[in-house]
């Protein structure tokens, strides 16, 4: 039985339909890399899963460890095993990182989850999750309390985004350290070489599932670009 | 029970540790109500303290170049439901002095209490102050806290005033401080204000930047919920070559509570800057979202918000302030 399954979503913005019939089964302990161009829903998709406000679904359901979710508050879902980590995640004016990384209701090493995100921890503990971070520090404290939390279900809204070149090879690693620890990751990026450390990846375009299959092949297909078949333009007209 | 002992009690049930008022090497200032309960002076330290018609009148001045070790600790308190306490304070720091004051302002019980301050402070050349200010409210709301404070900043001198009213009800609250910083002289003031029930906030900073390259901060923290009330007033004045001043005013408002903010800022020399920023409005979603994502309940991550914006910036620990008893004491009104 999938860890994550969804069938037949659907939602709707007001001028259209942005997924129009998405299905996506996700096992536990796998890797799957959703890739797609701007404006496509994966962000959106993120947001379903994990219940945020304003996402809501048209059609379809979303199941967790077989059971329905899409109806349940999204702490509920965060209870359950389920974490987002966000493409530009919040600031928080006097928390500090390491009461951040504490939140979880695991007992979780912080100097070892700031260790493995590539952050000295004696620099970071006592630092606020404030604007004082630059986006690269805050990116990686978020991946730092997502790791905190052991979640079953991580979600990575482009985790790699505002972080430098060399910085992304620790970050690929650090993604498969979920998995190492158990977790069923669902990536969303654009990136090609992150996408690699994927099982299997997913083509999201014009509202739908386009093209699944070992990331290879999906990267190989997708290039930054829209879909073959609508090359950005049919897919979307539906 | 007498009135010290009263007021040691609600040091301990506050977690400050009564030692320090037997400590010869701490200097303090203890009055309940007109009452002058205790004080104690140090090395360098000069504390003159009287009791008059309707409080304390107290004049306070650090020698030339004293550094004061330990922290003037200054217990102000009104323990009765009703009572009046004036607080008229002269503060002098000489040239080269340092000292840092903790003020503790207990009204446990106000039902009809009113607490006054009248405070002039001069801060000399290169003289450096350090002032934390936290009160203790009980569930009443019935205390009006009224400080009024003229403080001058000497060439190279320093001051820092941390303002805290986050436990029990504030009741009406009108700050009203001046400050002025003359050259190279930094000035950073924080209000941090949690007001429930009917609660009245009036906070009015006036930060004028006086001599050439003098720097300050006016900084406004404040959570409103119920039915409670915030005004919020940050002056910022640039008076001379190279000031850099800054107003920055943050306010939370829940429930049916009003928040309004007026940062004015002026400047008078062109190579002055004073900037501002104001925020008002409920609890940030973004924030509230990623903490819901981390398992936290709706009110568990608005309690963090609120507790982490109304934190003393060097304060260790996560702060968490309860908003659930609001309803509690809103009933036992």
């Amino acid at each position: 039985m999938a860890l994550l399954e969804i069938a037949g979503l659907v939602f709707r913005l007001p001028a259209r339909p942005l997924l129009d019939g998405v299905d996506l089964s996700l096992p536990a302990g796998e890797i799957h890399a959703l890739v797609g161009t701007n404006g496509t829903g994966k962000s959106a998709l993120a947001y379903l899963i994990m219940g945020c406000e304003g996402y809501r679904l048209d059609q379809g359901e979303i199941r967790f460890d077989g059971h329905r979710i899409d109806g349940l508050p999204l702490f509920e879902r965060a209870r359950l095993g389920i974490s987002l980590a966000w493409q530009e995640p919040a600031r928080f004016e006097g928390l500090l990182v390491r009461d951040y990384l504490s939140l979880g209701r695991n007992k979780a090493d912080v100097e070892d989850c700031l260790q493995r995100v590539g952050l000295s921890p004696a620099d970071y503990v006592n630092r606020k999750v404030d604007k004082t971070l630059s986006g690269g520090e805050r990116k990686r404290i978020e991946l730092a309390s997502v790791l905190s939390l052991a979640p079953r279900l991580v979600i990575l809204d482009e985790p790699t985004a505002g972080i430098d070149l060399l910085s992304i090879r620790e970050i690929i690693k650090l993604i498969g350290n979920f998995k190492q620890r158990g977790s069923a990751v669902l990536l969303i990026t654009h990136r090609e070489e992150v996408t690699r450390i994927a099982d299997r990846a997913s083509q999201l375009c014009g509202g739908r599932i386009v093209c699944s299959g070992d990331p290879e092949s999906v990267a190989a297909s997708y290039q930054g670009r829209a879909c073959r078949r609508c090359d950005g333009r049919e897919c979307h007209d539906g | 029970m007498g009135e010290l002992d009263r007021l040691m009690l609600a040091l301990d049930q506050r977690g400050i540790d009564r030692a320090v008022m037997a400590d010869t090497a701490t200097a303090h200032l203890m009055a309940s109500g007109q009452n002058l309960l205790s004080r104690r002076e140090v090395p360098g330290l000069e504390l003159d303290a009287r009791e008059n018609a309707d409080g304390i009148a107290a004049r306070i001045r650090v020698a030339r170049d004293a550094h004061i070790r330990q922290p003037l600790h200054l217990c102000f308190a009104v323990l009765p439901a009703d009572g009046r306490q004036r607080i008229d304070l002269d503060l002098v720091l000489e040239e080269g002095a340092k000292l840092d004051i903790v003020a503790h302002c207990f009204f446990p019980d106000a039902e009809r209490v009113e607490h006054l301050m009248d405070a002039r402070v001069e801060i000399g050349t290169s003289a450096r102050l350090d002032y934390a200010e936290a009160h203790f409210h009980g569930p009443h709301g019935g205390v009006s806290v009224v400080p009024k404070a003229t403080v001058k900043v000497g060439p190279r001198g320093f001051y820092r005033s941390d303002f805290s009213l986050t436990t029990g009800r504030v009741g009406r609250l009108d700050i009203d401080y001046e400050i002025e910083a003359g050259e190279e002289a930094v000035a950073e003031l924080t209000a941090r204000v949690f007001g429930r029930g009917r609660d009245s906030v009036r906070i009015r900073e006036r930060l004028v930047l006086a001599g050439r390259g003098a720097r300050g901060l006016v900084k406004s923290r404040v959570a409103l919920a119920d039915d409670a009330t915030a005004e919020i007033i940050g002056i910022g004045e640039g008076n001379a070559e190279g000031c850099r001043g800054h107003i920055d005013c943050m306010e939370i408002v829940r429930d049916r509570a009003v928040a309004s903010a007026q940062p004015l800022v002026k400047v008078t020399h062109p190579l002055a800057k004073i900037t501002h920023e104001a925020a008002i409005g409920s609890v940030d979603h973004h924030q509230l979202e990623t903490l819901m994502a981390h398992g936290l309940s709706p009110e568990q991550a608005v309690d963090l918000i609120v507790g982490g914006l109304l934190r003393r910036g060097d304060a260790p620990g996560v702060v968490t302030f309860k908003l659930a008893p609001v309803a509690a004491m809103r009933s036992s009104q």
